[in-house]
């Protein structure tokens, strides 16, 4: 398992991190500062994405990752920090429901549809139930190892996001499949104003 | 061995002592010795027997029956085949402890294959095997299966690599089989109906069947026949996929039990396993462990009622439950010695604790949502409690999200018993919640009153100063975990100066660097392992340890397998221990070793 983490200690972390050669983040909001009560801090920021979003699929079957995780500009308490609190991961599930459908919002597309993400066990199916579901929509493309949701016809890229139990918008594809399953509660593909030539596809933040 | 043991006189037949006159030959002291050592078992005393002379080694290891192995990588299977001869029950310890919240790569290790090969040629008499954090896989069941006719006893525990399919072979060959427990483990569903691969005819001798982690449904009616025909199980731990009406009729089957786990406690949808209200776990006379609730319907709960009077222990953190519904079952448990939550039961909860159970032993609470925003349910309000009512406390692990050093120094002056204590403050960084002040003096004072402390899991705010009083007081502490802890390399260097008992050091996200380390090299001949991650160790640093100390195996990974190990200036994760027979053949190539 693999969910990527700035090296939390007592001095700031360096400010860009170069995830498999792909990502530049600026962690300088993400600083953890050590303050006592009552010391100002940074206001939390809400979680942005970037403007386009590479879905990378596991290196091979067995692992339900992405290779390209991404550490996201946020606040460092909402931070995915990997194995904490040191609690083990089958206690994290309280409730097991036995199907799991959450409704799939397409921007543009007149109404919602509903998958059963039981049904699923990688993000790679994930991916071809949404090719199923708005097939008049798009299609996933494989340019240069990647995969993306795109409208063949006017060349739209599409990023992937849902809501987890939280209340937050997050990244689909940086958790293991399992604790994605366990914490969705609807998925929202957000259209991106981009196109696939853009060369800063994957600067910006 | 038959030897003549009256005779005493002179150097006896055979003795091959040469040059001085023994009045005893050695075959007769080695007889004698013999005889005294069976009633040695524990290893500490063994160990200690052994290193008196050549002749009470050979003694104490023809005689030796249980094996204990803490690090399967510290000594390899033939070495041990060499010494031992007659072991009949083996214990092993594979990954470390960091395993367990994703902080080792899947392939790195422990695998149990050479260690049943080796096995299944030199004790075939092998009767217990008892694996913790290996990963095995069906072969090595099937191996298992077939080598050892006498097996009597499996017990996996936080392993993975297996599957229903192994289950199978075991529980259709070990016709000897009389304890099966799976705690924790990861199992594979390979959709085979394992639990009617159990021999159907006669009475089985089964006295403990534990599955509660195996995460696929199992057969019914083949489980029910197994336990009616099983008049002496004693422990009966189901899954989740056992329904409140299934559990119901097997309590009914075995009214012996003394250790139930209740599977899902609840009601699955078409259950056509009706459920009388009136119905109860009266049946149940025997009970003194209950555990499971993994899917509980609070409504159910008066159903155990009848058996809280002779509980000790009482596993429920599983049920997100409050503090109402948990208050009528735990006023009846005066017995109880241990006791798992979840910290839905909040303060409130564990105040009910503290008023009825004054002999309880061990606590944990755990928490609902495992997630440093999460509203915090207990506080420093429950450890107050529990330290005034349960003045017996020996053992604690307690998830919160802020905690104070007046609680904290109220426990260890309250509890002076304690053994194990871990304080896991989720929020990482956080003071006292009331004074703003690092959580040192809390910690501090553990350390200092509880004298018979042997393992500590710190969190919060520290300095340097919580680690100073580590190493000046904690004499006898032998595992010791820490996490976003700590001011600099002088901390780490208190903990390896100051412990003399450390065994087990597990480190993560501190700022501790080579200087700190250096200062344990006295030590780690003594120690198991020693972990860091995420912390400011370099690369030549680790090398360092390796060139001064030849025996240690240092690896050095990261955490998403990439080669080297290095993220940015600094070493991802160090795992070093001590190895009599040099670094391991198996790493994979992740995993660097110096």
């Amino acid at each position: 398992m693999s969910l990527e983490t700035s090296n939390i200690t007592s001095e700031p972390p360096s400010t860009t991190i170069n995830v498999n050669n792909e990502i530049f983040i600026d962690l300088n909001d993400t600083e953890l500062t050590l303050g006592l009560p009552g010391e100002s801090r940074k206001l939390e920021a809400k979680r942005k994405f970037p403007d386009v979003f590479v879905l990378k699929l596991g290196r091979n079957d067995q692992h339900d990752m992405t290779e390209c995780s991404v550490v996201t500009k946020s606040s460092p308490s909402k931070e995915q920090i990997v194995g904490w609190p040191p609690v083990k991961c089958y206690r994290k599930n309280t409730t097991i429901n036995d199907c799991k459908y959450v409704k799939v919002a397409v921007d543009g597309a007149p109404y919602l549809r509903k998958l059963d993400l039981q049904l699923y066990t990688c993000y790679q199916q994930l991916l071809c139930a949404f090719e199923h579901l708005f097939s008049s929509c798009f299609t996933i493309r494989n340019i240069l190892n990647e995969t993306k949701l795109m409208d063949p016809a006017n060349g739209t890229v599409y990023v992937t996001t849902y809501e987890d139990k939280d209340g937050d918008w997050m990244l689909v594809g940086d958790v293991p499949w399992k604790m994605f399953v366990e914490s969705c509660k609807r998925i929202r593909l957000m259209k991106n104003s981009e196109t696939i030539d853009g060369s800063d596809l994957l600067k910006k933040f | 061995m038959s030897k003549n043991s009256t005779s005493i006189a002179g150097s006896g037949p055979g003795s091959g002592t040469g040059d001085y006159f023994t009045p005893y030959p050695d075959e007769v002291l080695e007889n004698v010795l013999e005889n005294v050592l069976v009633f040695l078992k524990t290893r500490r005393d063994r160990n200690a027997v052994s290193l008196v002379c050549k002749s009470w080694y050979r003694a104490e290891a023809y005689t030796r029956s249980d094996l204990f192995i803490g690090n399967c990588y510290a000594v390899s299977p033939q070495r041990v085949l060499n010494r031992f001869k007659r072991i009949r029950s083996v214990s092993l310890k594979g990954k470390p402890r960091f395993a367990d919240f994703s902080l080792v790569p899947a392939d790195w290790g422990a695998h149990f294959t050479p260690w049943a090969s080796a096995m299944a040629s030199g004790y075939r008499a092998l009767e217990k095997i008892y694996l913790k954090r290996m990963s095995v896989t069906d072969d090595d069941l099937a191996m298992i299966a077939h080598s050892f006719a006498n097996l009597k006893e499996l017990v996996l525990v936080c392993c993975d690599g297996f599957g229903t399919g192994g289950l199978s072979v075991i529980v259709s060959q070990c016709r000897n089989l009389r304890v099966l427990e799976l705690n924790e483990d990861e199992v594979s569903d390979d959709e085979i109906d394992w639990i009617s691969c159990f021999p159907s005819e006669g009475t089985s001798n089964l006295e403990s069947l534990c599955f509660d982690c195996v995460e696929c449904a199992i057969n019914f009616d083949a489980l029910e026949r197994l336990v009616a025909r099983s008049p002496l199980l004693k422990k009966l731990r189901l899954n989740r996929y056992v329904s409140i009406g299934q559990l119901y009729r097997l309590t009914l089957r075995a009214p012996q039990l003394t250790h139930l786990g209740t599977g899902s406690f609840g009601q699955f949808e078409g259950d056509n396993q009706e459920l009388d209200s009136r119905a109860s776990f009266a049946a149940c006379k025997s009970v003194v462990c209950l555990s499971g609730f993994r899917e509980i319907a609070p409504e159910y709960l008066p159903m155990i009622y009848p058996v809280c009077a002779n509980l000790t222990s009482l596993n429920l953190s599983y049920a997100n439950i409050n503090a109402e519904q948990l208050k009528p079952v735990i006023r009846q448990c005066h017995k109880l010695q241990v006791f798992w939550a979840l910290d839905s039961i909040g303060d409130e909860g564990l105040e009910a604790v503290a008023d009825t159970c004054k002999d309880l032993r061990e606590l944990r609470i755990f928490p609902l949502n495992p997630s440093e925003n999460a509203e915090g349910l207990v506080s420093e309000v429950g450890l107050l409690a529990i330290s005034i009512g349960c003045r017996k406390l020996e053992s604690i692990l307690y998830f919160c999200q802020r905690m104070t050093n007046a609680a904290v120094v109220a426990m260890s002056e309250n509890c002076p018993n304690i053994i194990v204590f871990r304080l896991c403050i989720i929020g990482r960084y956080r003071p006292d919640r009331i004074t703003g002040q690092p959580m040192d003096e809390g910690f501090g004072a553990i350390v200092k009153n509880c004298k018979k402390l042997t393992r500590l899991a710190i969190s919060g705010l520290l300095t340097d100063q919580a680690f100073s009083y580590i190493g000046q007081y904690g004499k006898l502490v032998r595992t010791l975990s820490v996490a976003f802890n700590g001011d600099s390399d002088t901390g780490l260097k208190y903990i390896l100066e100051g412990c003399v008992s450390l065994q087990k050091l597990e480190i993560r996200d501190s700022p501790f660097g080579d200087m700190g380390l250096q200062s344990g090299l006295h030590h780690f001949y003594n120690m198991r392992f020693v972990w860091l991650s995420s912390c400011r160790v370099t690369r030549q640093g680790c090398l360092d340890i390796a060139t001064r100390l030849p025996k240690l195996v240092v690896e050095v990974f990261r955490r998403d397998e990439e080669e080297g190990g290095e993220r940015d200036d600094f070493v991802e994760t160090l795992y070093m221990y001590r190895s009599l027979d040099g670094p391991r053949a198996d790493a994979p190539q992740f995993v660097k070793i110096l």
